[in-house]
């Protein structure tokens, strides 16, 4: 799917009228089957950067073309179809726990599926081997019928990278991919993926802490910093300095670890469970 | 990536026969239930049922709003929220002391290892006791008092305060051993009385959630008052049994609307009570 | 000079200050309590007397022994399952038409049209707001006397119960799976199906069988205005002042309702397991 930023400026949707916005003035062009990696120091607007081309968030000023057409303006049921072809995977897995990973994998093919066929795969997976397929390639096959909180996290991660593999989609936004994975498996996921998209012409944009890695895999390197482009070049012309300019006062986050996931948003307090008895 | 050591497709899913297990036996006992309750709800649409069911509810409207009749109401309203605090007031008078015989928090004994035989064996009597009190339903206390005091409210406020008088022990000695015991303990440890412990140790802990249950509990003893009337202890239960005993829908649907009124009117206050003790 | 031992700004706050609410509340709850006791006639003498406590205790003693014999405990045991059966298939509708009906009651995401919220809510609480007894008396006159209004009353109420705290469980429900699958443009029917319910429905299970407990109690009451079961037999029995067969009906109540708190126990353990 081919993409297109024009002066896009967005506010976060939990901040303040007068806070500063998430992404300022940005401009960006994607070609279909295009691979491209955001890095960036943490804040630095690269979540929002992908909600606004999952169509999860309205830019407040500037325009998102996607297959040159502003989804924004379109009905709301070709807007639904349009989220279809996209497949959005959030930095904290979005699994329920107690579903077994089996069903959450296969809940990527939901757009493509009719409603009665949706319902009659809760009853029984519809299409086990392509789950397992998928799974395999993130070396999870054997977790097939595990249900997700008896994963550990970054099992969990690999399960909602496995998801992209059965979406009927063309574009694939992946937040932070490898935030909880070790080195081997960073390695792993991310061939899985950059694999995956070239073998379908499936438009990849990723974002990244370990830089290392995004410069190894990916083509094409997108620096932001505040909200803002820093530069856009292919991997080989991306200097030591640029990425020390990048990550000024950031260093801890070129260098090592990248920053933990925001943990999940704390459990809502239960509701007042007041029977007269 | 794995290639060589890819595992069987497992291509049936290993949940499928324990689930449908489980749907048969729960359809299985679906039907033994249905029979026991002489469960047959065409019985609803026949059409001698209908007619009688179409005239009681064409009767509600319009409700009866003769002025003698409304201050019939409104008098019995006052009653059954009379009935409702007389009789957790009774109930407290019970809670109280047998939630502190409860209450292990308060023990001296534990204060060194193991509670002594004695004052364990007094805590479980009492708990038992209070779960004994609040088993019984409240119409069963309701029915025998109503043979021993006859008609009217006496019966409604004791039954009330026998029920309500176990829920709130037991739910108090809960509030009270859940909190931190630690300030409790050193005071008891450093010699002061239980009562002294008490008040300057559980309760300035626990006093708000104790006081939100029990402003909880008043708005459900009012409900319990009313249904109580059905059984002749007077207040609104006792006026609506006898409209509908004469088959009176007009008189009926005003005193519903006014309980539905009532028991709203008391939710708010409950609820903004519970939140201004935070 | 006489002065108090403490500058003003040092002394205790006088016991009634009119600006502290906390004290207007507490002359508010002494005044209601004053005047309930004294608007109700109660019967003090008639109770407290040494007449009464003589009364009460012969008439305690009438329960002892109870009736045991094998034709009663028999029909004791048809009234306990009678009544099991009412309080377990009316509870098990009630969840059914609670889910329904927590549906359109619920807003699931914040921009999310809702038009029946409000309409909804309201008849939920409607329902939950008349007692169970209240609903079997008016539903006697629609089904006639025997259990099944006793029934239909029980999932009544319990539907209002139950559709109320589940739309609250719906709303309160951690919000990341959904909202994935709403951006990848999926119905919200299936959004439901496999994002929320899979993360509430032990919640859903566990308030439902909770609720079981309170409506065991229910349903053996239920019987005194007729809807079957114990009650029944219990309120026939003790006009009569038959107290012996009395004693036998409530000691098989007061056995049911531990049966069925440690049942509702024990599986609402096995499903969070």
């Amino acid at each position: 799917m081919q993409i297109d930023l024009q002066g896009v400026s967005a506010r976060h949707p939990a901040a303040r009228a007068s806070a500063a916005p998430a992404v300022q003035g940005l401009s960006l062009q994607v070609a279909a089957g295009e691979q491209l990696a955001v890095i960036g120091p943490s804040g630095a607007g690269k979540t929002t950067l992908l909600q606004l081309l999952a169509c999860a968030l309205r830019p407040s000023r500037g325009q998102v073309l996607l297959q040159g057409s502003d989804p924004w303006a379109l009905p709301r049921r070709r807007l639904q179809a349009l989220r279809g072809q996209l497949f959005l995977a959030p930095q904290t897995p979005p699994l329920p726990p107690r579903q077994r990973v089996v069903t959450a994998v296969l809940a990527g093919r939901l757009p493509a599926m009719s409603l009665w066929a949706s319902l009659r795969s809760l009853f029984y997976p519809s299409d086990i081997p392509a789950a397992h397929d998928a799974l395999d390639r993130f070396d999870l096959a054997d977790k097939l019928f595990e249900r997700v909180d008896r994963l550990s996290g970054g099992e969990r991660q690999r399960v909602g990278l496995a998801r992209a593999m059965l979406a009927p989609a063309r574009l694939w936004l992946i937040d932070e991919p490898l935030s909880a994975l070790d080195p081997t498996r960073s390695r792993q996921a991310v061939q899985a993926l950059v694999t995956g998209a070239r073998d379908q012409g499936i438009t990849l944009v990723a974002t990244l802490h370990q830089v290392d890695v995004a410069l190894a895999h990916f083509p094409r390197i997108v620096g932001l910093r505040d909200g803002a482009l820093a530069f856009d070049l292919p991997a080989d012309q991306v200097s030591p300095e640029r990425l020390a300019r990048l990550y000024a006062q950031h260093e801890h986050e070129l260098l090592g670890a990248p920053p933990a996931a925001e943990p999940p948003p704390a459990a809502a307090p239960a509701p007042v469970v007041m029977h007269c008895r | 990536m794995s290639t060589l050591r890819a595992p069987p497709i497992a291509a049936r899913d290993p949940a499928w026969a324990g689930r449908v297990l489980w749907w048969s036996a729960a359809l299985v006992l679906l039907w033994p239930l249905a029979v026991a309750t002489e469960f047959r709800p065409w019985v609803l649409f026949e059409p001698e049922s209908l007619r009688v069911t179409a005239r009681f509810v064409g009767s509600f409207f319009p409700p009866a709003i003769q002025g003698e009749f409304l201050a019939l109401v409104a008098r019995e309203t006052w009653r059954t929220v009379a009935i409702a605090t007389a009789g957790m007031t009774l109930a407290l008078v019970l809670a109280v002391p047998l939630s502190l015989l409860s209450c292990s928090a308060l023990s001296v004994s534990a204060l060194a290892g193991d509670m002594a035989r004695g004052p364990f064996w007094l805590r479980q009597l009492v708990r038992w006791l209070l779960v004994v009190l609040r088993s019984v339903p409240e119409l069963v206390w309701a029915l025998v008092f109503v043979r021993v005091v006859g008609l009217g409210p006496t019966a409604g406020v004791l039954a009330i305060a026998l029920t309500y008088g176990g829920m709130l022990g037991k739910v108090y000695g809960e509030i009270l051993e859940s909190g931190e015991l630690q300030p409790t303990q050193t005071l008891l440890r450093n010699g002061s009385g239980r009562v002294q412990a008490l008040a300057y140790g559980l309760l300035p802990q626990n006093a708000a959630e104790l006081m939100s249950y029990t402003v909880y509990r008043w708005e459900c003893a009012i409900r319990s008052s009313a249904v109580l009337g059905f059984v002749g202890a007077g207040g609104l239960g006792q006026q609506m049994d006898n409209s509908m005993k004469m088959f009176n829908g007009a008189e009926v649907a005003t005193m519903l609307l006014v309980f539905i009124a009532l028991v709203a009117l008391a939710d708010r206050i409950s609820g903004w009570l519970r939140r201004a003790l935070g | 000079m006489q002065s108090a031992a403490n500058k003003p700004y040092r002394l205790p706050p006088p016991l009634f200050n009119a600006r502290c609410s906390a004290c207007w509340f507490t002359a508010a709850v002494v005044a209601l309590v004053v005047l309930s006791f004294w608007s109700l006639d109660l019967q003090w003498a008639a109770f407290l007397s040494l007449d009464a406590a003589r009364s009460m205790g012969r008439f305690l003693a009438e329960f002892f022994p109870p009736d045991l014999s094998p034709a009663f405990v028999a029909k004791v045991a048809r009234g306990t399952v009678e009544t099991l059966a009412m309080s377990a298939l009316g509870t098990a509708m009630a969840g059914v038409a609670g889910l329904a009906l927590a549906l359109p009651a619920s807003r699931l995401w914040a921009e999310q049209r809702t038009p029946a919220r409000a309409p909804t809510r309201l008849l939920l609480n409607a329902l939950r707001a008349v007692p169970e007894l209240v609903w079997a008396a008016l539903l006697l006159i629609a089904a006639g006397l025997g259990p099944m209004a006793g029934t239909l009353a029980l999932a009544l109420h319990t539907t209002g119960v139950l559709g109320r705290l589940f739309a609250e469980a719906l709303e309160n429900a951690p919000p990341g799976p959904a909202q994935a699958l709403r951006a990848h443009g999926v119905g919200t029917s299936r959004v439901f199906l496999y994002a929320t319910l899979p993360q509430v429905l032990p919640q859903l299970l566990s308030y439902t069988l909770y609720r079981w407990e309170n409506n065991i109690r229910a349903a053996a009451v239920l019987g005194v205005v007729g809807a079957g079961g114990l009650g029944q037999l219990l309120s026939y029995h003790m006009g009569l002042f038959h107290m012996g067969k009395t004693a036998t009906i409530l000691a098989a109540m007061l056995l049911l309702v531990a049966l069925v708190d440690v049942l509702s126990l024990v599986t609402r353990r096995a499903l969070t397991r």
